[in-house]
């Protein structure tokens, strides 16, 4: 064994010890870190399933319909799909003839469709249907093929498209805001903890300087203790945020919230990502918490 | 071991703790820094242990040039300093046999050094019965050991005491010079500060005399203060 090994497994020894130790101010520190995490889960899954809505509903909308003018010719049509193609903003263009569009609709109306037969001419247009790649390319595409033959309209969803990107916008920003002032409160906390637990042992570490111990000997411990902290709050709040959100989840999908479960996370697609995201974030924080806490403490 | 070359001290409120010391102090040498209080002995032993940094001068210590060191370097020098306050500074929590313990865990000796180590240095100060105590079961001087016993567990060359005996009674103080004596004949050099004026005499050591933040006194065999004679 050599000294270097002991001296990292004393750290971490007195890095348990001090948790054990400092049972009653540790545990303030771990309910404030699973407060601070399980309030970061609700947000997690509050920004995940409005993506979520905010994606679906980007789907049914990124399509831009050019209708075309009854005697549009097959090179003007030819024209308008390289223009599209061009743009490389487009996943596909899809001719739809009026005889289709036709069928479409009576498929559409089921039993009423009969009622379409006794049309004397088919008034639907030639459509181009553009699929795009991001519904923010709506307007742009658009506007590129404006001044081309045969077009009689351009229709897309310019108002909804608009909004969702603004709110998309505003959710991430805001919760990007929220959860780092939350992360900056646990730090705090967290460092007036760890603040206490080296008042505690001032002595300790006076000697321990006279004797001839390194900084990092000095602040080992206390970092561990941090970090143990950090990460046993994150246990028990991914126990919260797993379980809790489970119950909510299937509660709310047995009842009569079904359309609105269909957007929500499912449960079992987060808990990796929430694991992953707390342990870092618990530990983070502690560690974070006990550098800040002994920033000025230490120094002799 | 030890040495002064010009050594200035002056704190940032303006006190001159220390003017122009020239001091050099031999391996194996027990040396008795004496003065009133507020003459400069606590800085002295602050410079030693780069707790402060001289404002002019050069320190030496083990023929090394430490007046300008790296932070990083501090506990280093430190270990080849043994220190003993005269607040002993023992861990409550902890037995004596883990006290002692405790300065050789810190510097990562092998369990087995440790062992052997702790034993033999508390049977030194004469404490091997009460290895499994915890301080507040200890008298005073029985403290002091301890920390004596602490100071050299891991082998320094240099042991400085800081009034090692200021919270003692006579008899008692008189067990712990009997200590630091045999600590200093296996050949650790001693500096050790002290107002004991009757310690001082009967010991016929060494004597420093600092007052006002200069050396007004270093001669073999002192004693506390000289007569001043004419009276």
């Amino acid at each position: 064994m050599s000294m270097r090994f002991r001296v990292i497994r004393n750290i971490f020894k007195q890095g348990f010890k001090g948790l054990w130790r400092n049972k009653g101010m540790g545990l303030a520190s771990i309910t404030s870190i699973t407060a601070v995490l399980v309030i970061l889960g609700m947000f997690l899954i509050l920004i995940l399933s409005l993506n979520n809505i905010v994606m679906d509903t980007r789907e049914k909308f990124d399509e831009v319909q050019v209708f075309l003018e009854d005697d549009v010719t097959v090179s003007q049509i030819e024209a308008i799909e390289n223009r599209v193609r061009e743009s490389n903003k487009v996943i596909s263009v899809i001719f739809k003839s009026k005889d289709q569009a036709l069928e479409e609709m009576k498929e559409g109306w089921g039993e009423e469709g009969y009622l379409l037969n006794g049309l004397e001419s088919n008034p639907l247009p030639n459509t181009l249907i553009i699929k795009l790649k991001d519904i923010e390319y709506a307007d742009s595409v658009a506007k590129s093929i404006e001044d081309l033959e045969g077009i009689d309209e351009i229709q897309y969803n310019q108002d909804i498209i608009e909004k969702l990107v603004l709110f998309t916008n505003y959710i991430r920003t805001g919760g990007l805001v929220i959860v780092s002032i939350l992360i900056l409160v646990s730090v705090f906390i967290i460092s007036n903890t760890i603040k206490l637990t080296v008042a505690a042992r001032k002595t300790e570490i006076s000697i321990m300087k006279y004797v001839g111990a390194t900084n990092g000997y000095i602040r080992g411990p206390f970092i561990i203790e941090g970090i143990l902290f950090g990460l046993i709050g994150a246990m028990v709040s991914i126990l919260f945020v797993n379980y809790g959100y489970n119950y909510f989840f299937n509660a709310a999908s047995d009842k009569l919230y079904v359309l609105f479960t269909v957007y929500l996370v499912p449960p079992k697609a987060l808990i990796k990502d929430v694991m992953i995201i707390f342990i870092a974030i618990g530990s983070g924080i502690g560690a974070l918490g006990s550098l800040v806490s002994m920033k000025r403490f230490l120094n002799v | 071991m030890i040495r002064f070359v010009n050594v200035s001290k002056e704190y940032k409120n303006g006190v001159k703790a220390l003017s122009n010391i020239n001091l050099s102090i031999d391996k194996g040498e027990f040396v008795f820094i004496v003065g009133p209080s507020g003459a400069g002995k606590s800085t002295l032993i602050k410079l030693i242990l780069k707790e402060e940094n001289p404002t002019d001068g050069r320190i030496y210590l083990n023929n090394k040039d430490i007046t300008y060191v790296k932070n990083r370097r501090i506990p280093f020098i430190r270990r080849s300093v043994g220190v003993v306050f005269q607040d002993f500074r023992l861990l409550p929590n902890k037995t004596v046999y883990e006290n002692v313990a405790f300065a050789m865990e810190i510097v990562g000796a092998p369990p087995k050094e440790i062992r052997r180590n702790v034993p033999m240095v508390l049977s030194m100060v004469d404490l091997s019965d009460k290895a499994h105590n915890y301080p507040n079961e200890l008298s005073g001087g029985e403290h002091q050991r301890v920390a004596i016993a602490r100071a050299i567990v891991n082998s320094p060359p240099i042991l400085i005491a800081d009034e090692p005996t200021g919270n003692l009674d006579p008899d008692t103080a008189w067990g712990i010079m009997k200590v630091l004596r045999d600590i200093n004949r296996r050949g650790t050099t001693i500096l050790m500060a002290t107002h004991a004026k009757d310690i001082v005499d009967a010991m016929k050591k060494r004597v420093v005399e600092i007052d006002k933040g200069i050396i007004i006194r270093d001669e073999e065999k002192g004693v506390y203060e000289h007569e001043i004679p004419g009276y």
